[in-house]
């Protein structure tokens, strides 16, 4: 097919399979030669509304286990939709190998080359490059694990019904977000690898062996701990609270661990999409625009293909200021997108103040330097780096500090030579998990007695656990622990401001 | 390579499962809200299932989470329009929300506080009637609501005339024919064949007469035989009655205010309900009297009012002659009665007993009188109506309060079969 064919399918707003086909060829054909995106291959599904409303209720992935927070939302998703108060998303694609992208049937023609190029090419191409997802995410194996996953809780529910199960899951849901860990853990050596590592050890020592030796200075014994350290479990504060329920509750049933280890790998599996919200949309709408000017550029599309697309895409960039009715914090599609942009234009345009402010970027190549921001960065880091001044002047960002024991806000920077650095790291702050989610860790477990689990809040910036929610999820944890549990919020200094039982 | 698939015939009910799990959480809630739900829409309304209102509360997924009231926080906004570092702006009072209101970036805004779930009718009605049921009814109505039909079923051998399929009979016959034919065919030609190479004169002369009788056979075949005829075949097929009718009698004298109309409308709803559970169609006739009786529709029999004493027993007459003249034996009949027990006369209660007993009960499935008074007097029709009620079909009722009327419905059709069976 030339090019002429090419455009004639894409500007006829009513598409079939062939037009889907010819899209992808050539959307797939761009992002590799002119963006250089590698990418796992694509699975692109046609749905209907349901079925999307479907996949939104399962947070999109193909299949889940049973539980009624699922059937919740999807009764809210549909009340909304049905009363038009919630439009459904174009797309939604999943990190799996091969990218599973589901595309709405009522799309345009104008609609799918966006979408196919947005997500089987710009979040497919994150997926598979971004350092979280390859280090925490396992791709290839999700959907089989996820149909495991409901097929395991379908057993256990069939032989120790329903309710206890369903107790088990709102337990661990409620953990989730202390479900993840942010550091690998090292993996334990199996007995065969430990004797190995043993043997070593002492040939090391047998080759190594010299009387001299002993002539030395025996060095300072430390001292004995005192038996009540030496109680003292585990070592080092775990935040992995469900990891630590399920490796070391006292008294939990294996099919227990097993559910618990479920809840916790889908955590993991989430936790690098929630921290790179604004990079992925970013990159995805970055990646689309190109794509598609490119298409113009080479005669694929006409005009008016053109006017659609600029349509849906600066809708999707809009972006309500502070006082608007609609506004409902930073849209990440814009603020990535427009760091991108900018890294490009400082690539290739830098001015005076970029050269201060970005020495690294100047006069390099930019599709190198966008695969290597978008390969090594998640949120916070990535604004943290590269939120120019530009960008800060162009959204008017500006930062308002609300204490808590003020009666008024107070500006803090505004989008000037004083407030750039500020207004970076705060927006970084931000997108840092601790800002939503509370420090809290496993500290102690009293192995002896009463098996209580101690867990320590560790208070930033004076922000306090929401007393409620707090000692119901302590309820949950203490149906998992099975033993009593005891929360401490302690402050800088150290002191317990707050404490919870349950 | 990509793989483009078409998921759009594939199940959309993939989220029913949770959706009933959830269901079954809220189940209580929903419990609550279904007798709201009927009162407030019209009888005939009520059974296209409903929208829930069911609160949040039990469905609350806690985690661990700041108290957005503490701390020092420092948010990043857009669109700086008028302010320079420093500044100093008024918090918004409690609740107003302003530009330090936090809201989850992205979202919709779905206010959390209750939303709505909206029963399909099954559901609804699964809800409704879940322990209820009516065992020994039920099987009344099954033996008595039958009717028959005759279905074509295929062909029979053996029937009257007047069925007679031509067009399979011949078929039969045609075939039936060729065969024969064939076979004296084949024969014909054997014999002819000898007769051709036979020399001697008496052999030749049988085999002449052989070929002349089989010649005369293949000509003679008969066009119809018994065995080829068809006749159309129809089977009885048993068929429940459908259609019930549901006659709603209310006394409307002075003495029956809005509370007890409005508890006789509940009451009137659930029957209602339960009905179009059991049977297709489901066809309502009010009567109204006082002194009086008088068919009406809907809304004049509950908005309406007039005064004046009470006589029940025209009221029977009236339903007595409306279901011979309107309602055959192929509609169910069901009578329910509602009034605060005040009649003109103990002649006039009495009336009404014999003709509950002798006319009524025979020929309707079931009658439910509700009197709706505080039950400090045995009014003069209930006395009357107590010597003759058996909870079997003819059940007596009193009602005072709005929340007595479910249970009371649930007392005149609970499940009884335990009961019997222990």
């Amino acid at each position: 097919m030339d090019t002429e064919n090419y455009r004639a399918l894409f500007c006829n707003p009513n598409w079939d399979y062939d037009t889907l086909e010819a899209a992808d060829k050539i959307i797939s054909k761009i992002g590799k030669e002119y963006l250089k995106l590698k990418t796992y291959p694509n699975q692109i599904e046609i749905v209907t509304s349901e079925q999307m409303l479907d996949a939104y209720s399962l947070t999109g992935l193909p299949t889940s286990y049973p539980h009624w927070k699922f059937g919740k939302d999807f009764v809210l998703n549909q009340n909304n939709y049905t009363k038009g108060r919630m439009g459904l998303s174009y797309e939604m694609v999943i990190n799996s190998n091969p990218c599973i992208s589901y595309n709405m049937e009522n799309n345009s023609t104008c609609m799918m080359l966006l979408v196919i190029a947005h997500a089987c090419q710009g979040h497919n191409a994150f997926f598979r490059n971004n350092y979280l997802f390859k280090e925490w995410t396992s791709a290839g194996t999700i959907v089989d694990y996820m149909v495991f996953a409901r097929d395991f809780i379908l057993k256990c529910e069939e032989e120790f019904g329903g309710d206890e199960v369903e107790s088990v899951l709102d337990a661990c849901h409620a953990l989730m977000n202390h479900g993840v860990d942010n550091y690998k853990k090292p993996s334990r050596l199996s007995s065969v690898e430990e004797n190995e590592r043993l043997k070593k050890l002492i040939t090391i020592k047998r080759e190594n062996f010299n009387e001299l030796w002993k002539t030395l200075p025996t060095g300072l014994k430390l001292p004995e701990p005192s038996p009540g350290e030496e109680q003292k479990f585990p070592k080092e504060p775990e935040e992995n609270i469900l990891y630590f329920i399920e490796k070391y509750a006292p008294a939990l049933p294996a099919w227990k661990r097993e559910i618990i280890r479920i809840v916790r790998k889908v955590a993991q599996y989430f936790y690098p999409q929630g921290a790179t919200k604004v990079m992925n949309e970013g990159f995805a709408t970055f990646t689309h625009y190109h794509i598609i000017n490119k298409l113009f550029e080479e005669g694929y599309l006409n005009d008016g293909f053109m006017l659609e697309f600029l349509k849906s895409h600066s809708g999707v960039l809009y972006q309500p200021e502070y006082n608007s009715k609609y506004y409902s914090g930073l849209n990440p599609y814009t603020l990535g997108f427009n760091i991108f942009m900018d890294i490009k234009r400082i690539c290739q345009n830098p001015t005076l103040e970029d050269k201060q402010w970005f020495p690294n970027l100047i006069e390099k190549d930019w599709l190198e330097q966008m695969h290597y921001v978008m390969e090594n960065f998640r949120d916070d880091s990535f604004i943290l780096q590269y939120l120019s001044p530009k960008v800060i002047r162009d959204m008017k960002l500006f930062t308002i500090v609300d204490n808590e024991n003020d009666e008024e806000y107070e500006i803090g920077s505004i989008h000037n030579e004083r407030g750039y650095k500020k207004i970076r790291e705060q927006l970084s702050n931000q997108y840092d998990r601790s800002f939503h989610v509370p420090n809290i860790q496993v500290t102690k477990i009293d192995q002896h007695q009463t098996s209580k689990l101690y867990l320590t809040h560790y208070i930033q910036k004076d922000r306090r656990l929401d007393i409620e929610s707090t000692q119901e999820t302590l309820e949950h944890i203490r149906y998992l622990w099975e033993f009593p549990v005891e929360l401490h919020s302690k402050n800088k200094l150290g002191i317990n401001e707050n404490t919870f039982e349950a | 390579m990509s793989h483009i698939i078409d998921r759009r015939k594939n199940d959309k009910g993939k989220s029913t499962g949770n959706r009933q799990k959830f269901l079954r959480r809220v189940e209580g809630q929903i419990r609550r809200a279904i007798p709201d739900i009927i009162s407030q829409e019209s009888i005939k309304d009520s059974n296209t299932g409903g929208n829930v209102k069911v609160p949040v509360r039990g469905l609350k997924e806690p985690n661990f989470q700041h108290d957005p009231k503490t701390g020092k926080k420092q948010i990043v906004k857009p669109g700086n329009d008028r302010f320079n570092e420093g500044d100093r702006i008024p918090k918004p009072k409690e609740g107003e929300g302003g530009i330090g209101g936090q809201k989850g970036s992205n979202s919709p805004e779905i206010s959390e506080d209750e939303f709505t779930v909206v029963l399909s009718r099954e559901e609804f009605m699964k809800y409704f009637f879940d322990d209820l049921a009516l065992p020994n009814m039920v099987k009344k109505l099954m033996e008595s609501t039958e009717t028959f039909e005759m279905k074509r079923a295929g062909y029979t051998r053996d029937s009257v005339p007047s069925r007679l399929n031509i067009k399979s009979s011949f078929q039969q016959s045609l075939g039936r024919r060729l065969a024969l034919k064939g076979v004296l065919d084949k024969k014909l030609q054997n014999l002819q064949a000898q007769f051709a190479n036979c020399n001697h004169p008496d052999q030749k002369e049988a085999l002449a007469e052989e070929i002349e009788k089989v010649k005369r056979q293949s000509i003679t075949i008969p066009f119809f035989e018994d065995i080829d005829l068809r006749y159309n075949n129809f089977e009885r097929i048993n068929i429940p009655v459908t259609s019930a009718v549901m006659f709603c009698i209310m006394d409307v004298s002075g003495s029956m205010g809005f509370h007890e109309k409005d508890i006789s409308k509940r009451f009137f709803t659930l029957l209602y309900i339960f009905l179009t559970r059991l049977y297709k169609n489901v066809e309502l006739v009010f009567i109204r009297h006082h002194t009086e009786a008088k068919e009406v529709n809907e809304d004049e029999f509950f908005n309406s009012r007039e005064s004046g004493g009470t006589v029940v027993a025209p009221s029977l007459k009236l339903m007595h002659q409306i279901i011979r003249t309107r309602y055959d034996e192929n509609w169910n009949v069901y009578c329910c009665q509602a009034s605060d027990g005040d009649v003109w006369s103990k002649q006039d209660a009495l009336e009404c007993k014999k003709l509950v007993k002798e006319t009524i009960l025979p020929i309707i499935q079931y009658m439910a009188y509700i009197e709706i008074n505080n039950r400090t007097k045995q009014s003069d029709l209930w006395q009357a109506y107590n010597q003759i009620s058996n909870d079997e079909n003819f059940a007596i009722r009193h009602i005072n309060e709005v929340f007595d009327i479910w249970p009371v419905f649930q007392g005149l059709f609970r499940k009884r079969n335990n009961v019997k069976a222990g």
